[in-house]
């Protein structure tokens, strides 16, 4: 079964966010919201799937509030989420620096950095929270970059103008995601947290329409368990994965979130995912994932190809005046500092001209020398050491020496399940936090702006949404003998078998391979309508290949990688025809999402916004069968949707 | 690159282990070990044989999720973590011994993946500022002074790996709890739980089944992340300051 099309529901609206003036909704909402008294938190349970900056904080959070929390993490350890990766830093509306930043420029640079396809009143609080965040980490000891007289350093990111990025060398991630963990830990030593390691979220159980809990399978033993609560969060992240090569951990799924999906959640913009421009080239067929060198070089790294096609010398033998160092030259007053969108869309550009550097033409420099005869190579060093000695670790090349090579490559997804103000999803009871919503970034993401806005979900958010949830929605518990429970149990079940049971001659891998070099060709860095309607007859076919030739060797009753990756790939294949089918309805180019056929005569993405000013919600119906969507219109009472302008 | 390779096998934590042998063509010098061990997993899939077990998520050296003792040595012969271990650190034709880390508070579970589980009982135990969400003061009501601030962030950096415990003759975690006391002890944040966070991380540690410390220095030596040998002895100081109240 395929499809090219798909029909029109109703339209969505977001029904939660308060009318009014847009700085005084955030509060408006928090005292509109309903209270759980204290002494009657800890009858409510509430299940969190993941433990990154969102779900860390979140459990945290709610446990500390008083609620007894469930929460599960596929990995061993909730410290190893993959939110320890990001590397350049946080952003966050202090004007420490007296630069002109502010609350509203933040929320300004965010929808205009989305290209006009974020909800307004979302990325406002998101502007407002982020002041909070740095306190809070601060106040749990997170080693933020220091200046001499003690106080906290910032530095700039792409799309912006000011230097609102706090860090913590190139390891921002890791620091605040221990912050979190630690959290997390003293809740879960006190008892206040269950939690489960090594489990996997493998469906959601909605009972009489309300999310109330999931099924898991136990990584270890393979043991299928349901486990029940008043409501559910998912912080289960992105699906950048999809593409098999990605700056994602290897384990990273959309699981999750699709096995919600397909149980009444709206899955919100899919085709939107961004491209990070500054990535290690790959190396060979071998590769089994690509690292991201953080947009933070690009404050002081230059980058440049030769001017003339198929230039093959040595970088250091390219005169200056061979150069061509095109992020300054097409938008002058950013620079080397555009958004990520438009820099990958640039290097792609130069690449697909026959100028690009390394092996295949498919990269670009980044080159420190300017800032090393400015800055000095120990001043060099200290801020951006450990990224230099991972460059050389794999390349094996010098950064000091040579310029870095980079290349694009899929960082992050914008796209997630459809949430509203109070990030719950379409299923009462379900919320999605982190990069697993769609809610604030729009069509693109700015550099620095998702461990905000994990953050900003897991502490501020939804603590206070989903208390307003459990108190107008009281529950009585599910029995364990519930007909939803062992039906559920039993999919998982017979999806699992029936994957051991093919006993094919195609690996998982291989698999997720083809499918990641079809995204990558056909809903990539460029997107039409012929390539999007290739890819939807094709995955299709590789689907129903993959129910003949799949070989995953083992049973299920044990530890199984195999089948842990051949069962995230089953979801995979439907979530990567949805992408296709939204990139392709979507007859606009916006931030991350370029369709050839919408651009400005100097190749800029062109929106159309009396047609897609909204946001695409589709509604799942059934494997290979057209999905129903649902707009929401978007309206800008603040920031008026311009072209994008960063020259 | 064709390279020999002896590799852990044990199907459960209570079944006999033993090493195995496997013969790898093909093997490009750009490829991380992790990647090699890939190719391995795809040959030995597709003969419808059990793949190597281990762990591994982020593959860029900080999830702390790989680790593998390679010939004889914790992460191999580099010093940084196992994925970012590539194989031109090796010859064509090596015979390469593959463990799991060995310690008694690290039982096996599967084949190279081993319980960590102990660490995070450690941290639990201690290793965190008890700073509620809504509870922070203004970020900059307290300035912390840029050396306290750098030294923080150098005990920070550690992985969770286990690389110190595999190193450890005595399978000692001082290292790992170290460098959590001493990164939380040195910021004034830290500074009202010092003794309670110092003596609680040093009894859960023990009580985990870790072993003493012995000044050997393996530890430090094999840490990818640099994490500096005397962090033990300045856990050893608060210890006693926290003794004495």
């Amino acid at each position: 079964m395929s499809y090219q099309d798909y029909t029109l529901g109703e339209p969505i609206a977001d029904t939660k966010a308060p009318a009014g003036p847009i700085e005084q909704r955030w509060d408006q909402r928090r005292f509109d919201a309903k209270l759980v008294n204290p002494a009657n938190r800890r009858k409510h349970t509430v299940i969190v799937v993941g433990t990154g900056l969102a779900g860390g904080a979140a459990g945290a959070t709610l446990a500390e509030q008083g609620y007894h929390v469930v929460q599960f993490c596929f990995q061993d350890s909730p410290r190893r989420a993959h939110s320890i990766a990001a590397q350049g830093g946080i952003n966050a509306a202090k004007n420490y620096r007296n630069d002109g930043d502010s609350i509203r420029r933040l929320f300004y640079d965010t929808v205009k950095g989305g290209d006009f396809r974020a909800r307004e009143s979302n990325v406002h609080r998101l502007a407002q929270v982020s002041v909070e965040i740095i306190d809070q980490c601060v106040a749990q000891g997170v080693p933020f970059a220091r200046e001499y007289g003690g106080l906290l350093d910032t530095r700039s990111f792409g799309g912006v103008q000011v230097s609102r990025t706090f860090y913590a060398r190139g390891q921002t991630g890791q620091q605040l995601l221990l912050g979190a963990y630690q959290a997390l830990s003293r809740q879960i030593a006190a008892g206040n947290v269950e939690i489960h390691p090594r489990t996997e979220m493998l469906d959601l159980l909605v009972v009489d329409g309300r999310a109330r809990g999931i099924v898991a399978r136990d990584l270890v033993t393979g043991r299928i368990t349901s486990y029940t609560a008043d409501a559910v969060v998912l912080a289960t992240g992105g699906y950048g994965n999809v593409f098999y090569l990605s700056t994602n951990a290897k384990n990273s799924n959309a699981t999750a979130i699709w096995r919600a999906h397909r149980r009444g959640a709206y899955f919100a913009n899919p085709c939107f995912t961004q491209i990070h421009p500054t990535c290690i080239p790959r190396s060979g067929e071998h590769q089994s994932k690509l690292t991201l060198m953080s947009e933070s070089l690009r404050n002081d790294g230059r980058i440049w190809v030769p001017k003339a096609q198929g230039d093959t010398r040595p970088p250091a033998q390219i005169p200056e005046e061979e150069r061509d160092y095109y992020l300054e030259r097409i938008y002058p007053s950013f620079g080397n500092l555009v958004p990520r969108d438009i820099a990958s869309r640039a290097a792609k550009n130069v690449c697909d001209e026959g100028r690009g550097v390394g092996p295949g033409g498919q990269g670009v420099y980044l080159d420190f020398a300017d800032a090393i005869r400015r800055m000095g190579r120990d001043a060099v060093e200290a801020k951006y050491g450990n990224l230099f000695e991972m460059y050389e670790r794999i390349t094996a090349e010098d950064p000091y020496q040579v310029p870095m090579r980079i290349y694009p490559a899929i960082h992050y997804t914008m796209g997630g399940l459809w949430v509203d103000y109070d990030l719950q999803t379409s299923v009462p009871g379900l919320f999605a936090i982190g990069e697993a919503n769609f809610s604030d970034h729009g069509a693109n993401r700015l550099g620095a702006s998702a461990l905000m806005q994990g953050l900003a979900d897991g502490y501020f958010v939804l603590p206070p949404t989903i208390n307003d949830y459990l108190a107008r929605n009281p529950v009585d518990a599910v029995p364990a003998d519930h007909p939803v429970l062992t039906e559920v149990e039993a999919e998982v079940e017979d999806r699992l078998n029936l994957i051991l049971s093919v006993d094919g001659d195609r690996t998982p891998d291989s698999f997720h391979r083809e499918l990641g070099e079809l995204l990558w060709d056909e809903c990539g860095m460029a997107r039409d309508e012929a390539g999007l309607k290739r890819a939807l007859e094709r995955i299709p076919q590789l689907r129903e290949e993959f129910w003949r030739r799949i070989k995953v060797p083992g049973t299920g009753q044990e530890l199984n990688q195999s089948l842990e990756k051949a069962n995230r790939l089953v979801d995979y294949f439907e979530l990567a025809e949805l992408m296709c089918l939204d990139a392709l309805h979507r007859a606009e180019s916006c931030g991350g999402h370029f369709r050839t056929e919408s651009q400005t005569p100097d190749g800029e993405a062109a929106r159309r916004d009396e047609e897609f000013s909204y946001a695409a919600a589709w509604e799942f119906t059934a494997t290979g069968e057209p999905p129903v969507l649902h707009r929401e219109d978007l309206e800008f009472e603040h920031v008026h949707p311009t072209q994008r302008s960063y020259a | 690159m064709n390279l020999t390779l002896r590799i852990w096998r044990q199907a459960g934590p209570d079944a006999p282990g033993s090493m195995t042998t496997y013969q790898v063509s093909g093997i490009s010098p750009d490829m991380s070990f992790l990647e090699m061990l890939d190719t391995l997993n795809e040959e030995l899939i597709t003969r419808g044989d059990q793949p190597v077990a281990f762990d591994h998520d982020c593959r860029e050296g900080i999830c702390g999720a790989c680790g593998m003792v390679i010939n004889g040595q914790a992460h191999g012969p580099e010093r940084t973590t196992t994925c970012q271990l590539h194989m031109r650190h090796f010859r064509d034709g090596d015979t390469i011994d593959v463990e799991p880390w060995r310690a008694a508070a690290f039982p096996v579970v599967k084949d190279l993946v081993v319980d960590r589980s102990a660490f995070d009982r450690i941290i639990g135990s201690g290793g965190y500022i008890t700073a509620p969400t809504g509870s922070a003061p203004e970020a900059h009501a307290t300035p912390v002074p840029k050396e306290a601030a750098d030294t923080a962030f150098e005990h920070a950096e550690c992985i969770g790996c286990g690389a110190c415990v595999a190193a450890c003759p005595n399978g000692s975690a001082m290292l790992f709890t170290s460098a959590k006391v001493v990164h939380l002890n040195v910021l004034p944040q830290g500074a009202p739980e010092r003794a309670a966070r110092v003596r609680n991380m040093v009894s859960a540690m023990d009580a985990e089944g870790f072993g003493g410390c012995t000044n050997t220095g393996e530890c430090a030596t094999a840490c990818p992340k640099g994490i500096p040998l005397p962090s033990i002895a300045a856990m050893n100081r608060e210890f006693l300051r926290a003794a004495r109240g």
